[in-house]
């Protein structure tokens, strides 16, 4: 998927995307030179085929979990699962607040681990020292993480 | 007048929305995971019920027992047997950084299924959209088996068989993904309904260049006639490795395993 600006001839490169969580996409491209910016918004059928392909529009800047688009996207999974004891970050790191925690409890427990392991790193690369629910809705719309 | 506006492929800047990036990481990770799998073996039929989990199964556990090491990708999402028939109790599955640990059984396999993953009793099912889900279906099953792949910790082994459900589709998704075709073992039924559903599983992974080891043929001497190993074998000119019998004694499976892998 490629956006060319045809009054400038010019490809059109990725600038922003954004999660509203109703299921549906936003991904903004702007044409280098004359800085018009066109969004690609996707409905749910859409935005699901590209998350079923495993690939963010726009990329991650956090390495893949394992099984991540498996365990984001069963929803008959088993809440023992995954054994996420050797997940990283549980000595030290970012701490969260009591409404970050509540809103990760809410979270299945079969995809829950995955989840915390992604805020976390999502924390500790940014230099982040707390966990809110307004990090996790920027780390959701930064990341790709629709669902989650 | 029409806009003149180039092609997809006229437009050759860096794609920073990086979708082919994402592409290519995605199979590298799938050849740097099976770089220390000597052989990938696909088992499929093309037909259902002729018993590939249970020759799989078999053959995992002959190796195993013969001192080598062999592993069970459980790749029929929808109806996955491989861990009932290994006799692996289902377990929660370990995840360190950037792996998920396989369970392995007494004798050694290693095997990773859905059955692991999906609740006892319940179907497969997907989060998204509840309309028109045919669209995304396929291809999150396709990113599941690449998963299966790339995020399993299989380590060394000798031989990864890939229990593959009915129809061909599977068999096309993992020689996509895999960094070579694989090696394939065939298993059908002696009735001629079965013969014609494998000779279309074959056709379809030697036109992919896969390399078939063989025909086994399984139930045997039960109330199917017909003679679909000895017809397969000739027409495609390879080994009939071995005739399955209803109950058939453990050195059954050693001996294919002797033959074939």
């Amino acid at each position: 998927m490629k956006f060319l600006c045809v009054e400038c001839d010019r490809q059109m490169q990725f600038e922003e995307r954004q999660l509203p969580g109703d299921g549906t996409l936003a991904a903004a491209f702007r044409c280098p030179t004359c800085g018009r910016v066109v969004a690609l918004l996707t409905n749910p059928m859409e935005t699901q085929l590209v998350a079923s392909l495993g690939v963010k529009i726009g990329g991650s800047t956090l390495p893949p979990q394992p099984m991540e688009t498996v365990r984001g996207m069963v929803a008959t999974g088993r809440d023992d699962a995954f054994d996420d004891g050797g997940e990283t970050g549980e000595v030290r790191g970012p701490i969260w607040s009591s409404e970050a925690r509540e809103r990760l409890a809410r979270v299945p427990n079969f995809v829950r681990g995955m989840v915390k392991r992604i805020y976390l790193d999502y924390a500790r690369d940014r230099g982040i020292d707390e966990i809110t629910p307004a990090v996790m809705d920027t780390a959701r719309t930064e990341l790709g993480l629709e669902g989650m | 007048m029409p806009l003149n506006i180039r092609t997809y492929r006229d437009l050759t800047e860096a794609d920073r929305s990086g979708l082919v990036d994402q592409i290519v990481a995605q199979r590298r990770r799938v050849a740097d995971r099976l770089a220390t799998v000597r052989r990938v073996v696909a088992v499929l039929s093309g037909k259902g019920g002729v018993g590939k989990s249970f020759v799989t199964a078999g053959l995992a556990r002959a190796l195993a027992r013969s001192g080598r090491a062999a592993g069970v990708l459980d790749a029929d999402f929808n109806g996955p047997t491989a861990p009932q028939l290994l006799h692996l109790p289902v377990a929660s599955c370990t995840s360190h950084d950037d792996v998920i640990e396989p369970l392995v059984s007494a004798e050694g396999v290693r095997c990773f299924s859905m059955a692991f993953l999906v609740e006892d009793g319940h179907p497969l099912a997907f989060r998204g959209p509840d309309t028109e889900s045919f669209v995304w279906r396929g291809a999150l099953e396709a990113s599941a088996l690449r998963e299966f792949l790339a995020d399993v910790a299989w380590g060394a082994l000798d031989e990864l068989l890939v229990d593959l459900p009915p129809g061909v589709q599977r068999f096309q998704e993992l020689t996509e993904l895999l960094p070579a075709p694989p090696a394939v073992l065939a298993v059908t039924i002696p009735t001629p309904e079965s013969r014609d559903a494998v000779r279309r599983a074959l056709r379809a992974a030697i036109d992919r260049k896969a390399t078939p080891l063989g025909v086994v043929e399984n139930m045997v001497d039960g109330p199917f006639a017909g003679s679909a190993a000895d017809e397969l074998a000739a027409e495609f000119g390879i080994p009939v490795l071995a005739r399955v019998p209803f109950h058939p004694r453990d050195d059954v499976w050693e001996d294919i395993a002797r033959s074939a892998l």
